[in-house]
């Protein structure tokens, strides 16, 4: 039965407006603005970007501002904002190979062209918190040391070149990469829209995933390879001028996870790979990527699915959060008639449960 | 010779160069420009200014077969001048008067008149300031790459 129900018009304006009020703060600090979230809040907003798939600084920005900082229901923002607009057209893929490099480690070869750039990292500082941020104080500018940078090769070329590592990836010359935006899903999954998928995945989620694999839940002996983190090309063919023109560069973070494999009855022993990439400078999601990436192969090495991290529908199912928050936030919406069944059909059990045991104290005493 | 063949599609013409480096002039660079335009171009849109999304996709493994990484936002213009001539712009982002100023100054390019003004008062300095940007950024990322030494422990 379903009986449609009215009223809370005003509660619900005046919630909102409460939330505005409550969003606003205290009156006499300035309101923060867009750019001060983007530029000092960096991380922050580029994992509402990442999560959303969507790949726009500022309305990452305007989106956690209009959150309160919920990241989640920013992602969820922005997700809503793409879908009111047309799709101009597919880039072609980002070439990470040519990125200009703000950030490249190998934990796999220490002396590798290129070398290790640390960049701007968390990497090596003691996690004290630094009194100093409490005031403006200055900052120092970043040292710079001129000159022509070295290319900086990938890691997975070197091993490629003894053949020790598996190669790139690749899929049917006529395979068109599967867009889960566009189609339902559907299991057993290629590894094209699964990549897309933790690429939008939940960062905690897919990070406890990652751990998982780590701790013996379908172990893959990981090393990193290289993560590298800076920008690259977005290029467009646009037919009207019969000519790739080049967007503008965006930032984006690349795993490349290096895992010991003994082999099996179809491959030799060798090095596998699993691959993060990610939107903006987000490391831990790209590494978590990556590890699950691996773990979801299993079938490639004729290795047993036992493990969480393994299971293709579990995992892929349950790593996007806005799908996550609907199902389980939907929750605390009104259920009052649905309630009232159970809740009828609950008194009339027990009901029934009291009179079969009265009657079964009534056979023993009779007995 | 070279100019002959910029029409071919199989090297990139020289209005790729204009129209990637229009994609990242700033708004402020271009409204510089264009307010200092002694006569202002009319121009009627043919479509857009418009925003919407590119599907940008990414390699399996870095070098290997296409995935969909995600969206991103773009807006894009096609205004043409009262001679005819044509033209687009196509940039990251959702800022439309960016994108309608970059397809003027993509039409004011291809016009003999103006092309040297374009070249010498916008695209250049764009170039410039382009390059300037990515030395910085390689210096700073330089300067954060580790030296390794050996210590040397016992006699030998």
């Amino acid at each position: 039965m379903y009986v449609a129900v009215k009223g809370g018009e005003t509660a619900i304006a005046n919630a909102h407006r409460l939330l505005a009020d409550r969003r606003r703060g205290d009156r006499n600090l300035p309101a923060i603005t867009i750019e001060q979230l983007i530029e000092q809040l960096g991380l922050g907003v580029d994992r509402v970007m990442a999560e959303a798939s969507l790949f726009d600084r500022s309305l990452a920005a305007l989106a956690l501002k209009q959150s309160r900082g919920d990241m989640i229901e920013a992602i969820f923002l922005l997700r809503a904002y793409r879908t009111t607009l047309p799709r101009f057209g597919t880039s072609k893929p980002v070439e990470t190979g040519s990125m200009q490099v703000e950030r490249r480690v190998s934990a796999t070869y220490k002396d590798l062209p290129g070398g290790q750039l640390l960049g701007p990292t968390f990497d090596y500082t003691h996690r004290l918190l630094d009194p100093s941020l409490l005031e403006d104080g200055m900052v120092d500018q970043a040292v710079e040391r001129p000159g022509t940078p070295d290319h900086v090769m990938r890691v997975s070329d070197i091993l490629d070149g003894e053949g020790l590592i598996e190669p790139d990836g690749e899929m049917p010359e006529d395979h068109v990469a599967g867009d889960l935006t566009r189609e339902p899903m559907e299991f057993p999954m290629q590894r094209d829209l699964r990549l897309q998928a933790l690429a939008r995945g939940d960062e905690g989620f897919l990070l406890a995933l990652a751990y998982s694999t780590q701790r013996g839940y379908g172990r893959t002996h990981p090393f990193v390879g290289e993560i590298r983190m800076g920008l690259v090309e977005v290029e467009l063919e646009v037919p009207e001028l019969g000519f790739t023109v080049s967007l503008g560069e965006i930032r984006v973070t690349e795993c490349q996870m290096v895992n010991q494999f003994k082999g099996s009855a179809k491959a030799p022993p060798q090095f596998t790979r699993g691959y993060g990439l990610v939107f903006g400078q987000s490391e831990r999601k790209a590494m978590a990527m990556s590890l699950v990436d691996r773990a979801l192969r299993a079938d490639e090495f004729g290795e047993d699915r036992l493990a969480p991290a393994q299971d293709e529908e579990f995992v892929i199912s349950h790593c996007d959060n806005v799908q996550a928050t609907g199902f389980v936030e939907h929750l605390k919406l009104p259920h009052y008639v649905d309630f009232q069944a159970e809740l009828d059909l609950v008194r009339r059990m027990r009901a029934r449960h009291a009179a079969e045991m009265n009657r079964d104290i009534d056979k023993e005493a009779a007995e | 010779m070279e100019a002959a063949t910029t029409h071919h599609q199989a090297e990139p013409p020289a209005r790729k160069r204009v129209l990637d480096l229009l994609a990242r002039a700033t708004r402020t660079d271009m409204e510089t420009v264009f307010n200092a335009l002694v006569t202002k171009p009319n121009h009627e849109r043919l479509r857009g200014p418009e925003t919407g999304l590119v599907m940008v996709r990414g390699r399996m493994g870095g070098g290997g077969a296409a995935f969909n990484l995600g969206e991103a936002t773009v807006t894009r213009a096609t205004i043409r001048f009262t001679d005819g001539t044509v033209g687009h712009s196509y940039r990251l982002g959702t800022d439309k008067r960016a994108a309608e100023l970059a397809a003027i100054f993509d039409a004011l390019w291809q016009q003999d008149s103006t092309h040297q003004l374009v070249e010498d008062k916008l695209l250049k300095p764009v170039e410039e300031k382009l390059s300037a940007e990515q030395t910085k950024r390689a210096a700073q990322t330089a300067a954060t790459k580790v030296e390794f030494f050996t210590m040397v422990r016992g006699e030998d």
